[in-house]
């Protein structure tokens, strides 16, 4: 029965991009277009999201393990890299062509828009592209590895 | 700023807050769709039952938000299915290589004060505000 709670955070979060009007690329735009009219909307979603998660994440970090799980999930990377700073840059330019992030794109799929599934199955084939060249890369990596290692 | 709405930013922003709180408590996972959404995407990632429920979630929540009179406005997207299937790959290659987006590093990263979700906050922001102003303004979209 714990997945009632993932699929009860889902539905927080829907229910707070939708409040906040961020489901709609026109709004985030908005954000966007500092040369236009102007609207810091999403600014203050991201202020009031900070409020609660950063004294949230905090109790957290007291807690040994979570309440359904064996350990807490972190993020281990630490060093600002090439491949985050490209990442974040090419991931900035879709959103600033369309005003469409993962989740918003994800929780349109309700509407059944074609322009939003075309964008979802467009955005699930870039991070299957991206995963099969992280794994190829790390393949051919391990075999230049076993191929200058000593025999045996 | 005649499109500011600070009071329905505020709530929304305190409900994205505390669901990726009360994730992190419950499942000890970071609420970042990119995450949720790619290991979804990777056949050999066994953990799927938390991640399909939360998508799940997400995506009911217009539907419910309908049957209580709410109804959601299809989003409204550029005339050019070119730069919808462009916008797209990139924002998902972009999204997986860099580790995240708007939830994982803007919200649940800065929360932790993690420098790499600072870094990448600053650089998706000031490219997309470029995109904008370049597509807006320079080539008169």
């Amino acid at each position: 029965m714990w997945i009632i709670v993932p699929l009860l955070c889902g539905l927080i979060f829907g229910a707070g991009l939708l409040i906040s009007g961020m489901v709609q690329p026109t709004k985030v735009l908005g954000f966007l277009d500092i040369f236009g009219a102007w609207d810091p909307s999403l600014a203050v979603v991201m202020a009031a999201a900070l409020a609660v998660s950063m004294p949230g994440f905090r109790l957290a970090d007291r807690g040994a393990q979570p309440w359904f799980a064996g350990q807490y999930f972190r993020p281990g990377k630490s060093g600002i890299d090439l491949p985050l700073v490209t990442g974040a840059a090419l991931f900035g330019i879709g959103w600033g062509l369309v005003g469409l992030c993962p989740g918003p794109a994800l929780e349109s799929l309700a509407t059944l828009s074609p322009g939003v599934i075309v964008f979802v199955v467009a955005m699930a084939a870039g991070m299957i592209a991206h995963d099969a060249w992280q794994q190829s890369r790390l393949t051919a990596q391990r075999e230049r590895q076993l191929a200058g290692a000593p025999d045996g | 700023m005649a499109n500011f709405t600070p009071v329905s930013a505020a709530i929304g922003g305190v409900l994205i807050g505390l669901s990726a709180v009360l994730l992190m408590l419950s499942t000890g996972r970071v609420a970042g769709i990119t995450g949720i959404f790619g290991g979804l995407l990777n056949l050999r990632s066994e953990d799927k039952g938390w991640r399909i429920a939360f998508i799940a979630g997400l995506i009911l929540a217009p539907v419910i938000a309908g049957w209580i009179g709410y109804d959601m406005a299809a989003p409204k997207l550029p005339a050019s299915w070119v730069v919808i299937v462009v916008a797209g790959l990139l924002v998902g290659f972009g999204t997986r290589l860099g580790g995240g987006c708007t939830s994982g590093h803007g919200i649940c990263g800065i929360a932790r004060l993690s420098p790499r979700s600072i870094a990448a906050t600053i650089v998706f922001i000031v490219t997309a505000v470029i995109t904008v102003a370049i597509t807006h303004h320079m080539l008169g979209g």
